[in-house]
């Protein structure tokens, strides 16, 4: 038997006779990727609505119909309440965000939208700090509502017949406006009167005003995900994660079984025999690349099988980010073993480290929330690559380039962690 | 077999070892004594290889002791002092192990395997994991470690630490059975009545040197003449001869040349407690 093959084969019957401990290493990042990937994700589902709560104090016929309009849409799940209630519903996380429409609105707002420098009113949004990212959201559909029942009710009705009115009245009087400006606006407000006029007489369905101004455009959303046709699977993101996450802390172990292995003095009698200690700290990167492919393979099985994870893009391309992966953590395990002193404290230093690595690589959110300076940064961090090269490889649907400057990255900072680690390496405590 | 010549080895301003030569022929147990640092476990890690001396040789049978991979290294087998086996691998499993790193393979490994495990008494336990060993047993498969690529020299770093008397003296007719075999040994210890028992000639070491060397008889006769000596006397001894010593003013007393260990394995048997 090779010397080489006996060392890989003793190191993965060992790893993989330790049943419970394979298991734990299986079973964490499946479960944690299937937490995460629901939370984040999760397979393709209708988005959930947002609860917020509106308060109206104006009670006009023009807040009415903006409470009436965004509780039609399907974003919101709207509530009334009153003010107070209102703020302490977001107090207590219940509601993301509470709009207050304050008394008075109705008549100011259409006001507002001939003569904005009379003053506009306020409508008030308040909302759960921990949950900003929603506060745009409920801006921009606010907006809508709001801009399409006030000029709803400025080009129909009673309300909007009085502010053309006012406006023109005020317009009449302003001695500083020059008569042909004047003119030109008295003009316009009795075209707008003879329409309210006539949207007055209209039944609603054949009112051209019925809905009030609305976005000029609509929006189709095509999302890309892969090939035509797929779409988005939140739990390839947290498998690629988890996956990489606990391969890692597996190299932690190979590391600390190093370390053990020179306190009982195993390296003793292995460097007392005739092979080299390239050949001995060799056979400890090929079991461990060999066992993170194991891991690999069960953990993306979890994956395909269960959680509809599917491999969009080049095979050969994932094989190779995996393997490359693989190498990074069997190296990443010895360079530990060569910069610890003892297995006690190289062990939480250690897994510090990969807690490190797997956050800055996007593991546990993705790296694009993280802010600009910091993107640039994980460039230079391995597991970033493997989380991109997974993913290219999964959902992304990418071909086989898209994996080469990922495993090349990995395969360059194995070389580094090999070289350190075979020249740091003591074979004595 | 084994030729040690000028060993020394120094680690930072501390001389662990200091000129210390010694040879070890075949078909010879040789001791080497002495007590906790004086520079044993640093000697043994010169003669197998695994430090490079300061200065001196290391030759077995003519060849030099090198590099990671030098021919000379297969013709020694190294006892480690701590027991040194994978303990979740299987008995036999660790012994191909060990002998794969020798380049033995196949039905060679497998023949010198049963039979290493033979020499110790653990034929029976091949599949067993040492992790489910008692004490002696580990430190019988830690030699049979050392036996599978048949070598010419066994280098034994205290072996017998921790062991019941039952182990330790099949420890013992294992290396007399291994002497027999025509290997040379070189065998540690701080336990006199161990070299005593086993070795032929033994070389004392102390402060990283040679106190000492030679054979029992050559070593006690470095011994100042004491005032009393005492004397072994074979046969039935006449209560006349010893009223005739007392009357010529010599004291008599009866002597009890049995050890505590002798007592101990009269009444515990020699039978192996695994």
């Amino acid at each position: 038997m090779n010397a080489l093959f006996a060392l890989v084969r003793k190191d993965i019957l060992l790893y993989f006779r330790n049943r419970r401990a394979v298991a734990v290493t299986l079973a964490a990042p499946i479960l944690i990727a299937a937490f995460f990937g629901a939370v984040l994700g999760g397979p393709p589902k209708k988005p959930s609505r947002v609860p917020v709560a509106v308060a109206d104090l104006d009670r006009s016929a023009v807040s009415t119909e903006i409470v009436k309009a965004m509780k039609g849409d399907a974003t919101f799940d709207l509530r009334d309440a009153t003010e107070p209630e209102a703020i302490r519903l977001v107090r207590e996380g219940k509601v993301r965000a509470a709009v207050v429409i304050p008394a008075g609105f109705g008549d100011q707002a259409p006001r507002a939208l001939f003569s904005p420098r009379n003053g506009k009113p306020e409508l008030v949004v308040h909302y759960d700090p921990s949950q900003a990212m929603t506060l745009a959201l409920v801006k921009g559909l606010l907006a809508e509502h709001v801009m399409k029942g006030v000029t709803r009710a400025a080009f129909s009705g009673g309300t909007g017949m009085k502010t053309v009115r006012e406006v023109r009245e005020q317009v009449e009087k302003s001695p500083a406006m020059p008569p042909e400006q004047r003119r030109d606006l008295i003009s316009l407000f009795d075209s707008i009167e003879r329409v309210q006029a006539r949207e007055a007489n209209a039944s609603e369905a054949a009112s051209a005003f019925g809905e009030g101004l609305s976005l000029p455009f609509t929006t189709r959303e095509s999302e890309v995900a892969g090939p035509e046709g797929r779409t988005y699977n939140g739990y390839a993101h947290a498998f690629a994660g988890m996956g990489v996450q606990f391969i890692l802390f597996m190299g932690i172990e190979l590391g600390v079984g190093l370390l053990l292995m020179r306190r009982m003095g195993l390296w003793k009698r292995l460097r007392a025999a005739p092979v080299s200690r390239a050949l001995l700290l060799g056979s400890r990167i090929a079991s461990g690349t060999v066992i993170a492919c194991l891991l690999f393979i069960g953990i993306y099985a979890a994956a395909i099988a269960v959680f509809h994870v599917r491999i969009e893009g080049s095979l050969a391309g994932f094989v190779a980010v995996a393997l490359a992966f693989a190498v990074l953590t069997s190296t990443f395990g010895l360079l530990i073993a060569a910069l610890g002193k003892t297995p006690e404290a190289t062990r939480g230093l250690a897994i510090l480290a990969t807690l490190l690595l797997v956050m800055l690589g996007g593991a546990w959110v993705p790296t694009f929330v993280f802010p600009e300076w910091l993107q640039r940064m994980t460039a230079y961090v391995p597991t970033r690559w493997a989380i991109d090269g997974l993913e290219a490889m999964t959902w992304r649907g990418q071909g086989f380039e898209a994996a080469i400057v990922p495993v090349a990255a990995m395969l360059a900072a194995s070389l580094v962690f090999a070289g350190v680690a075979m020249r740091r390496f003591a074979w004595e405590e | 077999m084994l030729i040690a010549t000028d060993l020394w080895k120094s680690y930072g301003n501390v001389a662990a070892v200091r000129g210390i030569s010694l040879e070890a022929r075949a078909g010879e147990i040789v001791g080497l004594l002495g007590p906790n640092g004086a520079g044993k476990s640093t000697t043994v890690a010169m003669l197998c290889g695994l430090t490079r001396p300061d200065r001196g040789s290391v030759t077995i049978a003519g060849e030099a002791i090198g590099d990671d991979a030098s021919a000379a290294k297969r013709r020694v087998g190294l006892v480690p002092q701590d027991v040194s086996l994978f303990e979740d691998y299987g008995a036999a499993a660790n012994l191909e192990l060990f002998g794969a790193l020798y380049g033995i393979a196949g039905d060679t490994l497998r023949s010198r395997v049963d039979s290493a495990l033979s020499l110790v008494g653990l034929a029976d336990q091949a599949r067993a994991r040492p992790a489910t060993f008692s004490g002696g047993m580990k430190r019988r498969l830690n030699i049979a470690a050392a036996l599978v690529h048949d070598p010419d020299v066994l280098l034994l770093d205290e072996p017998t630490v921790g062991v019941d008397p039952q182990s330790r003296n099949a420890i013992f007719d294992n290396l007399e059975t291994l002497r027999s075999r025509g290997k040379a040994l070189v065998y540690t210890t701080h336990y006199m009545e161990e070299a005593e028992r086993l070795c032929d000639r033994i070389v004392i070491v102390d402060h990283g040197q040679v106190a000492a060397s030679g054979d029992r008889v050559s070593l006690r006769a470095l011994l100042p003449p004491k005032a009393t000596r005492r004397y072994e006397i074979e046969g039935a001894v006449d209560e006349s001869l010893l009223a005739t010593l007392r009357t010529r003013g010599l004291a008599v007393r009866a002597a009890d040349d049995a050890s505590l260990e002798d007592v101990f394995l009269h009444l515990t048997g020699r039978q192996l407690r695994d």
